[in-house]
């Protein structure tokens, strides 16, 4: 498993915190249901916290804490299973999260795109060959059709701005 | 590659391990030498669940050429070599049971 | 029709590139095949009986002259020189080679077409009315929000992995050709106040668990359309049902928390999207428009004088003529269905040179438009009314002119059992043997309006619950048997159909299906009463009764 962070492999400085565990020094991943529970706590800690957010879990529940987080870890049990992608583009998009997302689980080169699409910026990538081809990946489409929370322009805007210039 | 699945499977009677090939799809039958062969005469024949299970997993280990294994219930000829045992594996023997050239 | 631009070809010539990598990482062992199977699902292609088989797209079922001739040129050089039209007006291919894909895929993608998303737990292909745009009947041309859906759609980042597959089909004519109650969202144009809008029907669907759909909202204005479709899918996304692939489709979550409650939910999410980027101005509708081009129509008398003349000396032609030739919007035309139902071949099938001559005749007598219809047939929508003699004698020498649309003849079939790895039993060649017993072209005539809908498996590919008569196959013992019901419908009043009794063996069925027949002949008023309509009056009943008794 690697780490890729806006595109560059990094050391994941985040210390991920089972239940229970005491905390360190230092930045800390912690699951869901203890953030929540914690949180106050956490508050006052002077230190980066990330949540590890189960996929069926409602994200909106993170809207009043957002500002405490800096990291939000979002998972793919099975590639297979979508759901994070509607959890990343609700954070990014309806809740104004800027903090690091991160794709985590069974995360493989071939959804790298959609995944930044939908507002991931950072990835724990299974396979150690998939790493270096995130830049790749992030090349295979220059046409995009819908309006997600990465900014691409789409095709439909993309032709009336043409249609206006000529 | 071995599923808690695969190490109850139960045949009756003789079995063959198929599969299709992974360049082309074409139905393909392990044979005793672990090699693929189109011809399910060639296929080697399990009578016992150790067997079957064997040739499964060999199959199984070796899907960069074949994909989709099974067992398979097969019936012997005369001859002593595996022939289909059900309607979907004479399909799968024999090709559709339409003419190919059906539509024209 | 619709004209790709430059950057709908960009795109496809992307996707191309990205599927030819995997496929070479696939064939080098770089990804396994439980990585590479969604993968090349997203791209149409299954493994089945006897090789892969190859979907192509065919959005909302138009075809231009030149991609029927690619469709051709693929059937000759990758496959056994035939193609498969299926229910969900696309075709397939079923004999593909893997290693051969990505060449195939090129060539396709030459011409505007492709297999994406005809596949996987994705959006698919989105499926109209094959009369759109030449109807009388429509109150708009559904095609143009079909593509607009089909962009959406097109690698919906959010929506690629879903629970399981997801189908739309849109309408806007009175009687539903597109059999929108059983699709997972299915759209209706209507008016309202003057203002055209869609009626959103969710829900729907076949399988082992069928269901119609409900109307969630009965007027969604056009600029929410994509708003609208984006929340339900992301309702669908977070919170269907992903234990169990039985229960995984969007029929299943609206069924468990109720239609009022996933209603509930879709509105709240609605709500917050519906004023950004997907809302639907003007301007962009416009350009959609902008991208399709229409035929340039013949100006025509109303009635062709020539066409009257052929239809009083050819009893033939008017036989062909009078279930195969529909009313058009604009005088002097008609709507052609060309049945690729012959007798005793399998239904939806044509062959690369069938495909050549429709091409040759849709350019000669129809402005170059081609359409796949659902029920397994193709469509020449505009067809001046003076060239329809001309047509038929030349659909004929193809094979292409059977006098059977909508009799008890057009069956609708899955390929069952002789390709289909789920099938239980074979499909095709009990079709064949239907068409074989009721090949008399007076009889059929007399039988009427009648569908015949034929499964293989549970699976439901050829929506048998709404078929006049639906035919399920199940196998027993190793011996193929057939359930039958009765009554089903997929058009506006879609209802499923009833159970006539304990299913049929395969040397039996045929009988069956005569013996209904005749027993319907027996039971109605006159010829003005149809099948299904002395089903509805009497039920099943008189029906059971004279089934399952020989002689």
């Amino acid at each position: 498993m690697s780490l890729v962070k806006n595109g560059v492999a990094t050391l994941d400085p985040f210390v991920r915190i089972e239940d229970g565990a005491p905390l360190p020094s230092g930045p800390v991943l912690l699951p869901l249901a203890r953030f929540l529970a914690e949180r106050e706590t956490l508050a006052g800690r002077n230190e980066p916290v990330g949540v590890l957010v189960p996929n069926d879990a409602d994200v909106r529940i993170l809207e009043p804490h957002l500002r405490q987080i800096a990291l939000i870890v979002l998972t793919f049990p099975k590639f297979r299973d979508g759901r994070a992608y509607t959890q990343a583009r609700l954070l990014r998009e309806r809740l104004g999260f800027t903090g690091e997302l991160r794709a985590a689980g069974n995360v493989l080169r071939d959804q790298l795109l959609m995944m930044v699409r939908c507002g991931f910026n950072a990835f724990e990538i299974s396979k150690p060959g998939d790493a270096g081809a995130l830049e790749d990946a992030l090349k295979t489409y220059s046409v995009f059709y819908q309006p997600t929370a990465d900014g691409r322009p789409t095709a439909l805007r993309a032709r009336l701005a043409a249609a206006r210039q000529g | 590659m071995t599923s808690p699945l695969q190490q109850k499977l139960k045949i009756h009677g003789p079995t063959v391990v198929t599969a299709n090939r992974l360049s082309d799809g074409v139905s393909v039958w392990l044979t005793p030498t672990y090699e693929w062969s189109e011809r399910i005469a060639d296929a080697a024949v399990a009578t016992t669940s150790e067997q079957a299970l064997d040739l499964l997993n060999r199959a199984n280990g070796d899907e960069n050429r074949a994909v989709g294994a099974y067992a398979a219930a097969a019936v012997l000829g005369a001859d002593g070599k595996p022939a289909p045992a059900n309607l979907r594996e004479r399909i799968r023997v024999n090709g559709p049971t339409v003419s190919l050239d059906s539509a024209a | 029709m619709y004209v790709y631009d430059e950057f709908d070809r960009t795109f496809l010539q992307e996707r191309v590139r990205e599927f030819r990598d995997q496929v070479e990482r696939r064939l080098s062992g770089e990804l396994n095949e439980e990585e590479f199977k969604p993968l090349r699902l997203m791209n149409g292609v299954y493994l089945q009986l006897h090789a892969y088989m190859l979907r192509i797209a065919i959005p909302y079922g138009t075809l231009s002259a030149p991609q029927m001739r690619v469709l051709a040129h693929v059937a000759r050089r990758y496959d056994k020189g035939y193609g498969h039209f299926t229910t969900r007006q696309n075709i397939q291919f079923n004999w593909i080679k893997l290693a051969e894909l990505p060449d195939a895929m090129d060539d396709l993608a030459k011409a505007g077409m492709h297999g994406l998303q005809t596949s996987g737990n994705c959006i698919r292909n989105t499926t109209t009315d094959q009369w759109a745009g030449a109807t009388p009947e429509e109150i708009e041309d559904p095609r143009l929000y079909a593509e607009l859906i089909r962009q959406w759609s097109t690698l919906h980042p959010e929506f690629t992995y879903l629970p399981r597959k997801f189908k739309i089909a849109i309408t806007a004519a009175k009687h539903d050709r597109a059999a929108i109650r059983v699709h997972d969202i299915g759209l209706r144009l209507h008016k309202k106040d003057g203002e055209t809008g869609f009626e959103v029907i969710v829900g729907g669907g076949l399988g082992r668990t069928p269901f119609i759909g409900k109307t969630i909202r009965e007027f969604l204005p056009k600029r929410d359309l994509l708003s609208y479709l984006e929340a339900i899918l992301r309702t669908y996304n977070s919170g269907g049902r992903r234990d169990n692939i039985y229960k995984a489709r969007i029929k299943i979550q609206v069924h468990e928390i109720g239609t009022e409650e996933f209603t509930r939910r879709v509105e709240e999410e609605w709500v917050q999207i519906k004023d950004g980027a997907l809302a639907l101005d003007d301007a962009a509708i416009d350009t959609i428009r902008d991208h399709f081009q229409t035929p340039d129509f013949e100006i025509l008398p109303e009635q062709s004088p020539e066409l009257a003349e052929s239809l009083a000396k050819d009893r033939e032609f008017a036989r062909w003529h009078a279930n195969s030739v529909n009313a058009h919007k604009v005088a002097g035309h008609a709507i052609v269905t060309i049945s690729l139902k012959p007798v005793g071949k399998p239904p939806g099938d044509a062959t690369a040179e069938q495909m050549d001559a429709i091409a040759d005749l849709s350019e000669r007598y129809g402005y170059g438009e081609i359409r796949v219809a659902h029920e397994q047939n193709l469509t020449l929508p505009h067809v001046r009314q003076k060239d329809l003699y001309a047509l038929w004698q030349q659909l004929s020498a193809q094979g292409l002119a059977t006098p059977n649309v909508g009799l008890v003849t057009d069956i609708i079939a899955c390929p069952g059992l002789d390709y289909c790895a789920l099938a239980n039993t074979r499909s095709i060649p009990l079709a064949q043997r239907i068409t074989e017993r009721f090949a008399d072209n007076d009889r059929i005539a007399d039988v009427g309006r009648m569908h015949i809908n034929i499964s293989g498996c549970i699976n439901a590919c050829g929506h048998h619950h709404v078929g006049h008569i639906g035919i399920l196959g199940v196998e027993k013992k190793d011996q193929e048997f057939y359930q039958i019901t009765l009554g089903g419908k997929a058009n506006h009043k879609a209802r499923l159909g009833e159970l006539l009794g304990p299913a049929v063996s395969e040397s039996e069925v045929v009988d069956v299906v005569e013996r209904i027949v005749d027993t319907y002949l027996h039971l109605r008023h006159d010829k003005s009463e149809s099948f299904i309509s002395v089903v509805q009056r009497l039920g099943i009943e008189p029906f059971k009764e004279r089934a399952y008794v020989a002689g």
